[in-house]
This record gives C-alpha cells, structure tokens and sequence, in this order.
C-alpha cells in the first residue's frame, strides 16, 4: 500500500496553494490545452521560445491538487531551459510516474522527484503526468490533448458506476 | 441445544444488528494499508455475503452443465436451479410469471435490449423519448443512438436544486409524437428517490410505455413492479449482493411478446432452416448463446439473502445511516452535501471546498475509506451543478454508524491536510 500522505508533502501541497506561472503569457509562441475526460480536469500550457530557450511559460485551469502542483513545479523548471532539456525531463517524469525509471539511477529530475508517490496509485497518475502531456504537446504545436489521446503511453479507460 | 440454520438465511437478531449482518461478509474483514477497510462505493458495487459465495461454490463443484440442452443429470440440475433463481427474482420484484424475468448481463444491457427490442421496432422518425436529467449514461446513450438511427427525439425533464425531477415539467413535455420514457428509480449520483409511481400512472394515461432503471432501487428498496405498473424495470446483480455479469430486465409479458430479439443465436430459437427461422417464447427468446448461470444462480441466493432480513428493514437501517450522515456533514463548515431531496436513499455527494475530490478519495483511502469520485457516469446531472466530479458516499445495510462517524473524521483530516 501506497505511503499516500508521503504524496501529499509540503512541496505539493504549497504550490497547490500557491501556483507559480499560474495565468496566461501575453506573447506565447506555443501552446496547448490538455484535458482528462475522466474526471474533468482541463489546463492549459503557454509558452515562449526564444530560439531554442523558453523563455517564459505560463499555466492555468482546474483541476486536482495533484496535477495543479505538478504544473506549477513543471513551470518553475523549465523556465530558462532549452526546449530539449524540457524534453528530457518530460520523459524522465513520464517514466517516473509508470516506475519505468530508477531514482536511483543518473536523472535531472531533482525535487520533481516528489511525485514518485503517484507511481502507486494508478488512478493518479494521469493527474501528475497531464502537464507535462501538454507542454509535450504545446512543443510540438499540438493545439489540444487529452490523457486519452491514441498517442497517449498511459491509455488507458476507467471508470464506471 | 444446537441451532441450525438454513445456509441462505442470515443470522439475525430481532433488531437490526449489524455486526452479526457484517459477519456474514469476509471481505468487511479487510485492512487497507493497516486501517479496517470502510466500504462506502455500494452504488458501484456491493459485497457479496457467505451464502452466496457459498451457493456458487456448490454450484461449481456439484451443479455445472449447460442447460437447456441435454438430458443427463448435470443438464437437468443446473437448469432446473438456474429457472428456480428465475422464480427468484419473480418474488423478489412482484412479477406477475417468471417468463416476465429476463436474464441479462447488468443494467446495461437489460436497457440495450429494450432498446434493440423495442424501441427499433416501435419508435420511428419524428417520434419522441423522455428522458430525465438526473439518467445514469446507460440510460442515456443507447436511445440517443436510437435517435440517431431513427431520427427520433429526446426531450429531457429538468432537476431543482435539491436534485429532484421537476414533475410540471415533465408532464408538459407530452404531445402526440412521446412514445417512450425510461427514468430512473433512484439516482446514483444524488441519491434521489424519483416519484416513478405518478410518472408511470401519467404516461401510461396517454398510452406511453415506461422503462424503470431499478439499479440503484432494486438493492434498496422493496420494489413491487405489479403496484408501479412499470412496462420495464432493469436492475444489476452486482449492487445487490450477487455476482457481476448478471442482472434483471422485467418486462410485462405483453409487451416482450410484441418485441424483437436482441441477440440471435442458440437457445432463443425454436427451430431455425436457411429459410425460416422461428424464435423461441419469452424469456428464452431474449437469452441467446449460454448464459451466466453460475451467476444467475448466486443472484437467486442473494435476493434469498436479502429477503430473509426485510428489504423494508434494510432500507430503514440505510435512511438512518443517511440521515445521520447528513446531519454530521450538515455541521461541517466547508462540506457541501449535493444532493438534498426530500426523498433520498442510500447516497451522499458532497464537495469539500478548495479540495478537489480525487484528493478527498486519495486522502480518505489512506484512512482505509473507499468511496467514490468523479462523474459517476452522471455527466449531465455534474453540468446542472456545475461541478466536474462529486465525491460520493454509498451506503449498504451492512455498514455501520461507526462507519459513518469514520468518513466524517476521515473529511475533517482531508480538510487538515489541505488547510
Ligand atoms: C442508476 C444506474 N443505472 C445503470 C447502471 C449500470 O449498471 P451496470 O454497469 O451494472 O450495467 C448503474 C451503475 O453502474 C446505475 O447506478
């Protein structure tokens, strides 16, 4: 069984409270609206490219504390990186998030590493991924997507009743 | 003295005493993460008491072969067993014969058989089907695809804001081209319990058949489709104490003559050549290919289990535990309860303010604390509140007051987290 309220730590639930970049970017080069049909929650990623660097990034929308922290957290990193080291940590979460990656083992992700919790709840972890599944597809001028995209590694239905 | 009692009867005090009811449930035994495990997701599905274990248990080493089908003893047992469940169900609800009781595999497809059935054959162009707001998705999609197959209508009766069925409303939207209505019995988003009785009475007053979904009642409350009159009324095994992948459709037997086959293949037909094919008299007509028997078995033996406490007394038992519910959530500032019918059963929604519920569910599933978050395939019914998802409570008689007092404590420590 899951150690859940090691999920719920400080670090999530502050930028839960606080957002950092939470509302829109005047000048945004990019963007993307994601969505979770399962449950309803919709953001959106805003970002700008000065060449290969973002250079600023924005998000905004509703969803659960989960998600809303690892947007925060995914802005507060990313911002001033090149698009390519956003890549690599989108991956590197990505795996996180489906216990494909070792913590252990050589990683950029630093205090994203907090999200390892979710790992054992598999009905979450589509909420920790969701910004990152937008920013992926804000990179690549893809307007819209959805935790239940056919592109999507973790698709997958529930729900009923 | 040694007492011995029948296997399919629960042991019961003359109270209603719910920790004997519990024993009757191994899997109430369960700790979750170290805490005793707190099962409030009954409208998803219910746990499944001793006896009917047991009974499928029996079934499987003693009783299996296909029925319908041969002439040896194992044939015959099963068969016979599988038509005495039949019968069963026939009590359980009040049907006037057991031909009227269709084997289905849950709600879902008891509806998607009155729809194929029925409503291809008799609803048309043009023509109308009422539908209420407060509809499960499974009583929704099918006739949307038959409106869009047909080029039929469907109207929707609107809810207040205590989640119930504006009658007036519904009454106005009759006319000439209605020539159906499916709503349901008790809602398992809200809990609301509909006014099926006078909405029946008034459809049928203009010659317009009724489709009652009983999934969230039949476990519930007594039901009596004689008394409601209902054309229809469907309900799942899994929300009443019996296996999944079987559930009920009841039709007037009047009506299920004058329908159409659902599916083709073996036991629903009589005899069949390239040239003509004659279809089997009802129920078998609607129970192509080999059903869940074993299922349908252990169904009867949980209605036997259900009927042997009182479904009059397991309702009474669930409105206190609601009632007291309500009234500890009512006292706690920042909960929201939706849902506030006169008329309820069984159900509590409610939001936490500034917590989303996937929190609340996560949070509280720390505690051992199983409930429910989302839309609860109740998408419209979440429009009209203007809320993405609900965290819901659902109660079963086998719970206890201390359950309920274990979910408001298990809120409060949510609302500590996230203060
Ligand atoms: C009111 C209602 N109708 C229909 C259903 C569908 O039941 P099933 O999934 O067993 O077919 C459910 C529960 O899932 C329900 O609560």
């Amino acid at each position: 069984m899951a150690d859940t309220k090691a999920l719920y730590q400080e670090v999530i639930l502050d930028h839960n409270r606080k957002p950092r970049n939470y509302g829109t970017l005047g000048n945004a080069s990019h963007q993307a609206e994601g969505h979770n049909p399962l449950c309803g929650d919709h953001l959106s990623v805003m970002l700008n490219l000065d060449g290969e660097r973002i250079d600023g990034i924005a998000f905004q929308g509703e969803s659960c504390a989960i998600c809303k922290a690892s947007a925060s957290m995914m802005t507060a990193t990313v911002k001033g990186k090149t698009r390519a080291d956003a890549e690599t940590l989108i991956q590197e979460f990505r795996d996180m998030a489906m216990s494909k990656l070792d913590l252990n083992g050589h990683h950029h992700l630093g205090r994203l590493a907090v999200f390892a919790g979710v790992r054992d709840l598999p009905t979450r972890v589509k909420c920790a991924i969701l910004p990152w599944h937008t920013l992926h597809a804000a990179f690549n001028s893809v307007a819209s997507t959805s935790t239940e995209a056919e592109d999507d590694p973790m698709h997958a239905p529930i729900g009923n009743a | 003295m040694k007492l011995v009692e029948p296997a399919s009867s629960p042991r019961l005090a003359p109270t209603f005493d719910v920790e004997r009811i519990r024993a009757d449930f191994p899997i109430l035994k369960l700790k979750v993460g170290g805490k005793p495990l707190v099962y409030l997701d009954n409208a998803a599905s219910s746990q499944m008491p001793r006896p009917v274990i047991d009974r499928l248990l029996r079934y499987q080493t003693t009783q299996h072969a296909n029925i319908n089908r041969a002439v040896h003893y194992l044939s015959e047992t099963a068969t016979s067993e599988y038509e005495e469940s039949r019968r069963k169900l026939q009590c359980f609800i009040n049907a006037r014969e057991d031909k009227e009781v269709i084997f289905t595999s849950g709600t879902t497809d008891a509806i998607n058989l009155v729809m194929h059935g029925y409503g291809r054959k008799f609803i048309g162009a043009g023509d109308e089907i009422i539908l209420t707001t407060l509809e499960h998705h499974s009583n929704i999609v099918p006739w949307q695809m038959l409106a869009e197959e047909k080029g039929a209508k469907i109207r929707v009766v609107p809810i207040n804001d205590a989640g119930e069925l504006l009658i007036d409303e519904y009454e106005k939207l009759f006319n000439e081209r209605t020539k159906f209505v499916g709503v349901m019995h008790v809602s398992n988003a809200l809990g609301t319990i509909n006014p099926v009785k006078h909405m029946i009475d008034f459809a049928h007053a203009r010659g317009v058949p009724v489709l009652i979904d009983g999934a969230q009642a039949a476990p519930h409350l007594p039901v009596d489709v004689q008394a409601l009159d209902c054309d229809f009324y469907a309900f799942s095994g899994h929300k009443l104490c019996g296996p999944t992948g079987i559930g009920i459709l009841y039709g007037k037997a009047a009506i299920l003559e004058r329908m159409q086959p659902f599916k083709g293949g073996g036991d629903m037909i009589l005899s069949v050549t390239f040239e003509k094919t004659t279809y089997n008299t009802i129920p078998h007509k609607f129970e192509a290919g080999t059903p869940p028997i074993a299922a349908a078995i252990g169904l009867g033996a949980a209605v036997d289990y259900l009927s042997a406490i009182g479904m009059g007394r397991i309702a009474a038992h669930e409105l206190d535990l609601l009632n007291y519910a309500t009234e500890q959530v009512n006292g706690m500032p920042g909960v929201r309860i939706i849902g506030t019918a006169e008329k309820k059963a069984a159900v509590l929604s409610f939001a936490v303010d500034g917590v989303h519920p996937h929190d609340v569910g996560t949070l509280l599933n720390e505690d051992g604390i199983a409930i429910r978050t989302g839309h609860h395939c109740a998408q419209p019914v979440m429009q009209r509140f203007k809320v993405a998802a609900t965290s819901r409570a659902s109660f079963a008689f086998y719970n206890s007051m201390a359950e309920v007092d274990a979910l408001i404590a298990g809120i409060r420590s949510v609302q500590k987290v996230f203060s």
